[in-house]
């Protein structure tokens, strides 16, 4: 036995001792969520080196993060991931003082549930949930819940393998908060869902925006910025935001607890709130940028387009999603039933 | 004491990757954690066999056993022909199930989406000669296709290599002898092949069982296995407890077909993959 803690302890040493005398930060953000060669001219402008990995879920995320093996120094969660950070105390505040391009950040999408005072996030992108649709296949205005509990379309419809997303339509169909703790209401949206199963195509994520490009389906729950992709690659597409209201969400800078480039983090959140950076960041990735004078430099087309910057009358019912605690099991259970009906 | 030295590595190995984690999920499947504390309980349990999950295992099961069935039907022909002496480019259809095994499986995976879906290849094909459509992609069908494809080859290689060490001797003794070549095979070369059906089995079954990939691709999520439910209680819910009791039934489930399997392999001669 003590030959094995041996062994472990100078394994330990040996990948520990790993560590570089010029300054490093680590940042871990979504996948293909930004320009990269913004990465190179940051390095260059500070002296900084930049260590970049990705994740998929905001889950991968966090279960990265909590098991502490390792360090980042800035990280990209979303609204009600950062809600049970911020429970879990595992986020640092930031010094807003040192992030002088905040000021171009938009006022109303500032100051959100998640984070009201703005002491520990700053958005990054945000955009809404909705429905996507082939306009060759669906003839009538689509602006409603509605359409997709429509037999009209059985097997032409995309719903998301998501939880949260695709009982939060079901709840607003319903007229209920998409953040329900009431469990006859989930219920409700259970027997909804259950009902709209025979005419669901499949419950897909990444591969739904491809399905609906290569016109498999007429109709798709999506994110904004996975229709602005799709409509992109096939103009016979269009996104609606549906009139009973929808989730809104943010994709959020935050500094985890732990981290040991503080500095280098404020930096590098300031370069990327620089207007002439976020510009780049939102025309890769094609979502919407909080960054006012990012957004007013856009082509006008992509600035007026209503399914990526929807106007203030879009957005009266929205809402975003916030973490449900313990209630997340009910709707955990409200999936599987769903599913394995 | 030079023996001991040498296992060294294999213990540590072991017991950081395998016996460390399998003590883990003991752990979080026996007990609950509430603000209040960890507390001992069985309630990761009773919750699964309530009705729905006990439907997502029964429905694993079944796609796995018929996934098996057909894998052992196709596999067991084709090991035949390639350890046959008539057979003379074994080598090439060794690398033809081999070669595609390089490539990532998940890569794999998604090339059929493409290949069954509605204006896909397959109907795009179908249609060019003048066949109907068929809507496989999303479909029960569609799973088991992914599923036989992937875990073709764990099938055909063991009893390909148990085939191919079949002493020639003994089917020729049983030709002299007079039987013909229908009880040649139920009498002998069958009998002998066993550990490498057993083998073949069980290397099939179990990535069978536990898949979540090849469901959630080609099922369109609209078929939770079991495989789905654990990584959906780790990734999506955070309830670690139930997912580490999912995972030890699963154990046992896979223990107790090794146990039946095992009753049917003989002992001396074990089957290897290669």
């Amino acid at each position: 036995m003590g030959v094995l803690l041996l062994s472990i302890l100078i394994l330990s040493m040996v990948l520990s001792g790993c560590k570089k005398d010029r300054p490093t930060l680590y940042v871990y953000n979504w996948g293909d969520y930004i320009d990269e060669s913004i990465l190179g001219e940051f390095e260059k402008e500070t002296g900084i080196k930049v260590v970049y990995d990705t994740f998929a879920t905001n889950e991968d995320m966090y279960v990265k993060i909590k098991s502490g093996g390792s360090s980042y120094d800035v990280i990209f969660p979303s609204d009600y991931m950062v809600t049970r950070m911020l429970e879990e105390d595992m986020l640092e505040k930031i010094d807003l003082s040192q992030i002088t391009n905040h000021k171009y950040l938009e006022e109303n999408l500032m100051g959100t549930e998640y984070d009201p005072k703005n002491e520990y996030t700053l958005p990054y992108m945000w955009g809404t949930m909705g429905i996507l649709y082939n306009t060759t296949m669906v003839d009538e205005v689509v602006d409603s819940w509605d359409i997709l509990w429509d037999p009209k379309y059985t097997k032409e419809i995309l719903m998301l393998d998501s939880q949260r997303d695709s009982i939060g339509a079901a709840l607003l169909k319903l007229g209920y908060s998409i953040n329900t703790l009431n469990l006859q209401e989930l219920a409700e949206a259970a027997d909804l869902l259950k009902k709209q199963k025979p005419l669901v195509l499949a419950y897909v994520v990444d591969e739904g925006k491809d399905k609906m490009v290569a016109g498999e389906a007429a109709l798709a729950l999506t994110w904004s910025g996975e229709a602005a992709y799709a409509r992109s690659e096939n103009p016979d597409l269009a996104y609606a935001i549906p009139k009973e209201g929808t989730n809104i969400w943010f994709d959020v800078m935050a500094i985890p607890k732990g981290a040991n480039n503080i500095e280098g983090a404020l930096k590098f959140m300031d370069f990327l709130n620089r207007p002439e950076i976020a510009l780049r960041n939102a025309e890769y990735t094609g979502y919407a940028t909080p960054n006012s004078a990012a957004k007013a430099m856009l082509p006008e087309e992509i600035r007026n387009d209503r399914g990526s910057y929807p106007e203030e009358q879009d957005l009266v019912n929205t809402e975003v999603f916030v973490n449900l605690g313990s209630t997340l099991r009910d709707y955990d259970r409200i999936w599987t039933e769903v599913k394995a009906y | 004491m030079k023996r001991n030295l040498t296992m060294i590595p294999y213990l540590v190995w072991m017991s950081l990757f395998v016996i460390i984690p399998m003590l883990l999920i003991v752990y979080y499947a026996f007990t609950v954690t509430t603000p209040e504390g960890t507390t001992w309980t069985l309630e990761n349990f009773s919750r699964f066999f309530e009705p729905i999950y006990l439907r997502v295992l029964w429905r694993s099961v079944a796609l796995a056993l018929v996934c098996t069935l057909i894998c052992l039907f196709i596999g067991y022909p084709v090991a035949m022909i390639m350890a046959g002496n008539a057979f003379t480019r074994k080598n090439v259809v060794m690398l033809l199930f081999i070669v595609p095994m390089w490539m990532n499986f998940l890569l794999r995976t998604y090339a059929w989406l493409t290949i069954l879906e509605r204006n896909g290849f397959l109907n795009v094909f179908f249609s060019t000669i003048g066949l109907p459509q068929m809507n496989i992609l999303y479909t029960n069908t569609a799973v088991v296709l992914g599923m036989v494809y992937n875990f073709l080859p764990f099938m055909v290689l063991p009893i390909y290599s148990v085939l191919s060490k079949i002493d020639k001797g003994v089917i020729e003794a049983a030709g002299d002898l007079g039987a013909n070549s229908f009880q040649v095979f139920m009498r002998v070369i069958f009998p002998l092949s066993l550990p490498g059906v057993v083998s073949g089995i069980t290397m099939v079954f179990m990535p069978a069982l536990t898949t979540f990939v090849i469901s959630r691709l080609l099922g369109g999520g609209q078929f939770t296995l079991i495989g789905n439910l654990i990584e959906q209680q780790f990734l999506v819910v955070g309830n670690w407890g139930f997912g580490s009791a999912i995972s030890m039934v699963m154990i046992v489930v896979i223990l107790l077909s090794m146990a039946v399997m095992s009753f049917f392999e003989d002992e001396d001669k074990e089957a290897t993959l290669w």
